[in-house]
């Protein structure tokens, strides 16, 4: 076992070049994947009976089988119905799918637990049901939506290592083969692992900032005991003579 | 002049609304003129909140007509926003927007909706603010505000829509009794300065006070439909009485 050969792992462009690809897998299926369930949540809202239906097949087709055979299944099976896509394109729909169905239920969730009372206010208003939507559902919404979504991000950055089968290099894949040249899996692994806790924590950080944000109470709350800086300069400001 | 200040501004006629097989509105019609007041009273469930969610087509009528400053408006749901524009609500619950604050409670629709620029906005939200009593609560958000400062809120949302009609389903029955007070007052005084105005409600002062009419519903009918003198003067249904008796104890 040698620390150094870690590091020098760590800062190969072979890891740093997986772990990009790891992230942008990660980042476009999430991009697509949200945009699905967006779309998926909203279908399920309005009352079209056949989109509904459309809906509910997509979420028990994806739902109910493992993400591993959508990839595997989008990679080998879509080419005989000539549908030619690349190892990366095939992961990214496989995996922004699975997402999607997914995201929907979460954002489902989040739009019902607007009260409806909330839609009914805004209609009265003369609103239309998309401003309704547009405004004051999916605002709303969004706070209770995100903590399950960071949970999501996460997620995906760790299946994303399940793309690997169809020959994608990302980070996991690039460490195995390193490993398998020479035998020594607790480098290769550990210089994996630090990759991937490094770009859980980035995500961790960036949900808490976001969930930070959408909290709008708190800045005016910080606001209002004015801090005792503020009162001194406060003060020599009034008493500066003329 | 004089005879179109006395035209109805609302004329509903022979309303009937079902749910499923249990029926709600049982051939309702009434009238309310420019500037008038008008009071509903009635047991639970005699379909005031529906005849009022009616009126603005939150809920669409079987049949019948309502007119709205002379337009059958009972089938035009396509254009219900153009509509609810014009006809203010104030509901039990109140249901300001929990994300907003006082201000942009009130601010959202005249921007949304009119089009309006938001500093525009701002200065109307703020005279309404002045004039439901609660400038200094602007940037609250309404969870947290007391019950009577939300349904202050609410009720200055609804009129910054510039309304013909302010629609008020049980405002107070929400509140706690010492803040029924603070918004039956902001509540009459629009009457008070001609603002057509239906009110459901079970406050009987309120109705001494600023209803012009006052009609009493049971099961779905209009059962009376009175001024309000004759109304308090006794010479009413035995029904009503009835049930003036038991909501005055």
């Amino acid at each position: 076992m040698s620390l150094d050969l870690v590091f020098d792992y760590v800062f190969s462009p072979a890891f740093f070049d997986g772990a990009l690809l790891t992230l942008l897998i990660t980042v476009t299926s999430l991009f697509f994947g949200m945009i699905a369930g967006l779309v998926v949540a909203l279908l399920q809202e309005s009352r079209i009976k056949p989109l509904q239906m459309l809906t509910l097949v997509y979420l028990w087709l994806f739902r109910g089988t493992p993400v591993l055979f959508q990839i595997i299944f989008i990679y080998n099976v879509l080419p005989t119905f000539g549908v030619m896509l690349s190892a990366f394109a095939s992961a990214v729909i496989a995996l922004s799918l699975n997402e999607g169905a997914y995201m929907a239920e979460i954002i489902r969730s989040g739009l019902q637990a607007v009260k409806k009372g909330q839609r009914t206010a805004g209609l009265a208003l003369g609103m239309t049901r998309f401003s309704v939507m547009r405004y004051i559902v999916i605002p709303q919404a969004a706070r209770i939506v995100l903590p399950p979504t960071g949970n999501q991000m996460i997620g995906m950055l760790k299946t994303s290592a399940l793309v690997s089968v169809v020959a994608v290099e990302e980070l996991l894949l690039v460490a195995n083969q390193t490993a398998s040249a020479n035998f020594k899996y607790f480098e290769a692994l550990t210089a994996a692992g630090i990759y991937y806790l490094a770009l859980t924590t980035i995500f961790m950080s960036l949900q808490y900032l976001l969930e930070r944000a959408l909290d709008r109470k708190r800045p005016r709350e910080k606001r209002r005991p004015v801090s005792l800086m503020t009162r001194l300069t406060a003060l020599t400001a009034k008493t500066e003579p003329r | 002049m004089k005879n179109r200040e006395h035209m109805p501004l609302l004329e509903i006629m022979g309303i009937n609304k079902s749910f499923g097989d249990l029926k709600i509105l049982k051939s309702c019609s009434l009238n309310v003129r420019s500037r008038e007041t008008m009071v509903i009273i009635g047991p639970s469930g005699s379909g005031k909140s529906t005849l009022l969610r009616c009126i603005n087509l939150l809920e669409p009528a079987d049949d019948g007509n309502i007119f709205f400053e002379g337009n059958d408006i009972a089938r035009e749901l396509r254009r219900a926003p153009e509509v609810r524009r014009e006809i203010g609500m104030v509901f039990q619950n109140f249901e300001l927007f929990q994300h907003l604050t006082a201000i942009e409670n009130i601010m959202l629709a005249p921007m949304k909706v009119l089009g309006m620029s938001r500093s525009d906005a701002h200065d109307v939200a703020m005279d309404l603010l002045k004039k439901v009593r609660i400038p200094e609560r602007a940037d609250f958000f309404p969870d947290e505000l007391s019950g009577g400062q939300q349904q202050r809120i609410a009720i200055a949302r609804a009129l910054a829509m510039k309304p013909k009609l302010m629609l008020y389903d049980e405002p107070t029955s929400a509140l706690d009794p010492e803040m029924i007070r603070e918004v039956l007052d902001v509540m009459a005084e629009l009457s008070s300065e001609g603002m057509t105005s239906i009110v459901v409600t079970h406050e009987m002062g309120f109705a001494k006070r600023a209803a012009d009419q006052i009609v009493f519903m049971e099961d779905g009918e209009v059962i009376e439909n009175a001024p309000r003198d004759s109304f308090f003067g006794g010479t009413v249904n035995e029904r009503a009485t009835r049930f003036l008796d038991q909501i005055l104890h």
